[in-house]
């Protein structure tokens, strides 16, 4: 038990660094927009990061259902 | 006689209003040929999609906002950006970082949801010179980082109006700074009672287990010292506003609900901190924490919501223009509306807001007075009429002397109401407040008995005996009883599209008994529409929306604005007679629309009389005779009729204030069932009116949308704005409207009054708890840990029934006959 003497006090200074972390983020603005980056994780904007042959075809929808 | 009526097809594929039959403009996106509404629309659209970003189409879950067909197409918009190029204006609002870099911050106009963010960040993103282009969907504000060598900042105002947007720059002034800072405080303050929270509960459970199975003492001891180190930032930094409001409070010799929280919290804290020292007694670090997290969270989502419509800031920008065209020697030159001066003269165009109060001097047009009157008929103005800033010059150019600019502009001295109808605003009374008021002063009382009883009694005990006292009367399940139940209610109606800004709207709303509309723009959707069309005669190949748009085409009037949307092909030679018509020429042939006397004087005949009295009707007509008659008409919204059915059935008295003093406003109250009706009143009659009621002992909710509804809506107990309301009637209202549906009210109405019920039962239940434990107590017949365990389980109990809010009321649709 007696390592709780230890594991504890290590446990208050990482949670010191967690808030001055936090902080920070306030003061660079992190939490100013709450509500965007909910959505923005969703949007297919990275269609040029996809390997040419793994593409599906969007633009072609009539010709390969013939 | 054969009557057809006008018949909406698909919705336009960009902003989602009805296509207008007869057009056709469509954009092929994603290889499908789309309908589009107008040319604006199509416009943005078309630039859409050639700049790759068609994705904005499929991310996004709200149809954009329309276009304003004038803003793509005209010119004089080009010389208005252009004024953002010089030093002056962007002196206000550019900083440079370095010789190749600046920064400025924008409001964005038209953002309704993510994509839009998505598709600004994209385009300008992609523009040549910009660096940075960083968009806040919260507060519409955008950053933009660029190189003034590489791009003109005009360009890139010009890019974000070709996706269908506007972009004004950002003036921030004090009172935004001071939000600001209070939000980030606010997040500050969350973030370390959450984290101290969940490391002293982490703490407390050890504890917890420790007394079960015989931890060492020196364990104990300890795991005390690490949760008192946790609990002292929370207690002293996060629960800080708390002590301040208090201690205000107290001085101000008013008891708020503050009040209990801070003993709470101070006595729990200090009874825990003295029990760690001495190593006696108990701890409740764990409640402390918890206590403040959960209060803090109550209070940062109320914030939220009200700084969500604070954007009072760049309210009065909305309306006045950024640039006057002044006339110096004869010379036409564009200055800065701001640097405008009492005397000088000032070119209006036709569509073009006025840039301050003045007196014609040259020409006679309409004036659109709807931002101040909320009439949406354009009032004649001629030589020696005065003019207001903010209004819109609607169909010939005028020259107008400047009188008035700035603080003494009549757009000022609305705004200056505001300020005094808040002042006047009467107080609602929290029911919690007034339980608060009597239950410290009880509590108080009572410890300081039991101590003094106590000492003499037994003096070893007495401590301990009213520790338990104050923490078994620890008004946490009171202090939750109220904030918890608003917190759920207000998640459920934002949900709803109803966003509450200011705490005592629930309460309001539940208690009300007079609910005011104003009529444009509330109970109607705000603009002419083209009602009916009725041909007189037949006629070969043109269609006679087709002509009544090409001639219509040369006019900003909002009768002729009707029309635009079926616009195909121009007419040649037109001339608009202000107050009659418009005249023109299609294929040779000469036509007028108008009044049926000043079209009637092209054929021999005398006027035809008008299909009905009721609606307002324009006639066409060419040489031969009339050709067809219009209905327009200012359609009531589709939900009205039942939404004032329901409140009505729910006891309220419904009312209608309204600035327009035709007979459209007596049809309207008549169709909708609305007995009370006060006409062509002005904004401070309509304050009047309501503060008159208000000292006769009326709860009053007002509901309206116009910068003339704002005295009103800040004078009344409650207010709710529309959504498509301006800027700075949203910010003076308690609640908006965000879809606009009137029926959402009703619903309000219910869940406010389910709200005040579950905050009764609360409020009952936690005194209950301190009645039976308060006496039990007071004899000694409580353990500390006992007093720990029934404290945290009746404040369960207030949050798990506040839960039951967020179940939503439901609406009988039935009894409409």
């Amino acid at each position: 038990m007696e390592i709780i003497y230890l594991l504890i006090p290590i446990a208050i200074i990482l949670v010191s660094v967690a808030i001055w972390a936090f902080f920070w983020s306030v003061k660079q603005g992190q939490f100013d927009d709450l509500e965007s980056p909910a959505h923005r994780i969703l949007f297919e904007d990275d269609d040029d990061l996809i390997p040419e042959d793994a593409r599906p075809d969007r633009n072609d929808k009539t010709g390969s259902r013939d | 006689m054969t009557v057809e009526r006008t018949e909406a097809l698909a919705p336009c594929f960009h902003c989602g209003l009805p296509v207008p039959p007869g057009t056709d403009y469509t954009t092929i996106i994603n290889g499908e040929a789309k309908p589009m509404c107008c040319p604006g629309c199509q416009a943005v659209a078309q630039t859409i999609v050639d700049g790759g970003l068609d994705g904005f189409y499929r991310h996004r879950d709200a149809s954009a906002s329309p276009t304003d067909t004038r803003l793509a197409a005209e010119s004089h918009l080009a010389d208005e950006l252009l004024l953002y190029d010089s030093a002056s204006i962007q002196a206000e609002f550019v900083r440079h970082i370095s010789p190749e870099q600046a920064e400025a911050t924008l409001v964005i106009e038209g953002i309704t949801c993510a994509a839009c963010v998505w598709l600004l960040e994209h385009h300008l993103g992609e523009q040549p010179g910009v660096e940075q282009f960083s968009v806040n969907m919260t507060n519409h504000r955008a950053r933009l980082v660029w190189n003034p060598s590489q791009t003109k900042l005009s360009t890139l105002f010009g890019e974000v109006l070709r996706i269908g947007y506007k972009a004004h720059p950002f003036h921030p002034n004090r009172e935004e700074q001071l939000l600001e800072q209070e939000n980030k405080r606010a997040i500050r303050r969350l973030g370390v009672a959450g984290v101290g929270m969940m490391q002293v509960m982490m703490l407390a459970i050890a504890l917890y287990a420790g007394a079960l199975q015989d931890m060492e003492a020196r364990f104990v001891e300890f795991i005390r010292w690490s949760s008192l180190v946790l609990a002292t930032p929370v207690v002293f930094y996060s629960a800080r506003p708390f002590f301040i409001t208090a201690l205000r409070d107290l001085r101000t010799r008013n008891l708020s609900m503050d009040v209990p929280v801070s003993i709470a919290i101070g006595c729990a804290y200090l009874a825990s901190v003295w029990a760690t020292i001495m190593n006696t007694g108990e701890v409740y670090f764990d409640s402390v924490t918890m206590f403040t997290f959960f209060l803090l969270i109550g209070r940062y989502i109320e914030m939220q919501a009200r700084h969500r419509t604070g954007k009072a800031g760049n309210a009065l920008m909305d309306l006045l223009p950024a640039s006057a065209t002044v006339l110096q020697d004869g010379q036409e030159k564009m200055l800065p509306a701001s640097e405008l001066k009492p005397g000088d003269l000032v070119l209006v165009r036709p569509g073009h807001t006025l840039p301050a109060d003045g007196i014609i001097i040259e020409g006679s047009s309409a004036v659109d007075e709807s931002a101040l009157t909320g009439e949406y008929l354009p009032i004649s103005k001629s030589i020696d009429d005065p003019v207001v800033g903010g209004t819109i010059n609607v169909e010939h150019p005028l020259k107008v002397r400047i009188t008035e600019v700035g603080a003494n502009t009549r757009l000022s001295a609305i705004v200056g109401l505001l300020d005094r109808a808040h002042a006047e605003k009467p107080m609602t009374a929290r029911v919690a407040d007034r339980v608060a008021r009597y239950f410290v002063m009880t509590v108080l009382l009572t410890s300081a008995t039991v101590a003094s009883v106590w000492y003499f009694i037994s003096p070893d005990d007495a401590f301990w005996v009213t520790l338990s006292v104050l923490v078994v009367t620890c008004p946490c399940a009171l202090g939750l009883a109220t904030p918890t139940a608003l917190t759920a209610a207000t998640g459920t109606l934002r949900q709803q599209g109803l966003l509450i800004t200011r705490g005592h709207v629930l309460e309001g709303l539940a208690s009300a008994s007079h609910i005011i509309f104003d009529k444009t723009g509330t109970l109607t959707e705000g603009n002419l529409s083209i009602q009916q069309m009725q041909p007189a005669r037949e006629l070969s190949g043109l269609n006679p929306y087709a002509i009544a748009a090409a001639l219509e085409q040369a006019s900003e009037h909002p009768i002729a604005r009707a029309f635009h949307p079926y616009f195909q092909r121009s007419a040649t030679d037109t001339r608009v007679q202000i107050n009659a018509g418009v005249e023109g020429e299609l294929d040779g042939v000469q036509y007028r629309i108008g009044r049926p006397a000043y079209a009637a004087e092209l054929f021999p005949d005398t006027a035809p009389e008008q299909p009905d009295r009721q609606r307002q009707w324009v006639l066409l007509a060419d040489d031969q005779g009339p050709i067809a008659w219009f209905a327009l008409d200012d359609q009531i919204r589709q939900d009205a009729a039942f939404t004032i059915a329901t409140l009505k059935r729910l006891g309220l008295q419904v009312g209608m204030l309204t600035g327009d003093d035709s007979s459209a406003a007596t049809r309207v109250a008549a169709e909708l069932g609305i007995e009370t009706v006060k006409q062509g009143v002005s904004p401070d009659q309509k304050l009047a009116y309501i503060n008159e009621l208000q000292t006769s002992g009326a709860s009053v909710i007002m509901v309206g949308d116009g910068i003339n509804d704002i005295p009103v809506l800040a004078g009344a107990r409650t207010s709710v704005a529309m959504g498509s309301a301006t800027d700075l009637a949203k910010t003076s209202a308690d609640a908006v409207l965000i879809s606009s549906e009137l029926e959402r009210l009703a619903l309000a109405l219910l869940v406010a009054r389910k709200t005040r019920l579950v905050i009764r039962e609360n409020l009952a239940w936690a005194l209950m708890y301190n009645l039976v434990a308060l006496p039990l107590a007071a004899m000694g017949f409580i353990a500390p840990y006992m007093a720990a365990v029934g404290m945290s389980a009746s404040s369960l109990i207030v949050v798990g029934n506040a839960m039951r809010l967020s179940r939503l009321p439901r609406l009988s649709r039935k009894p409409r006959e």
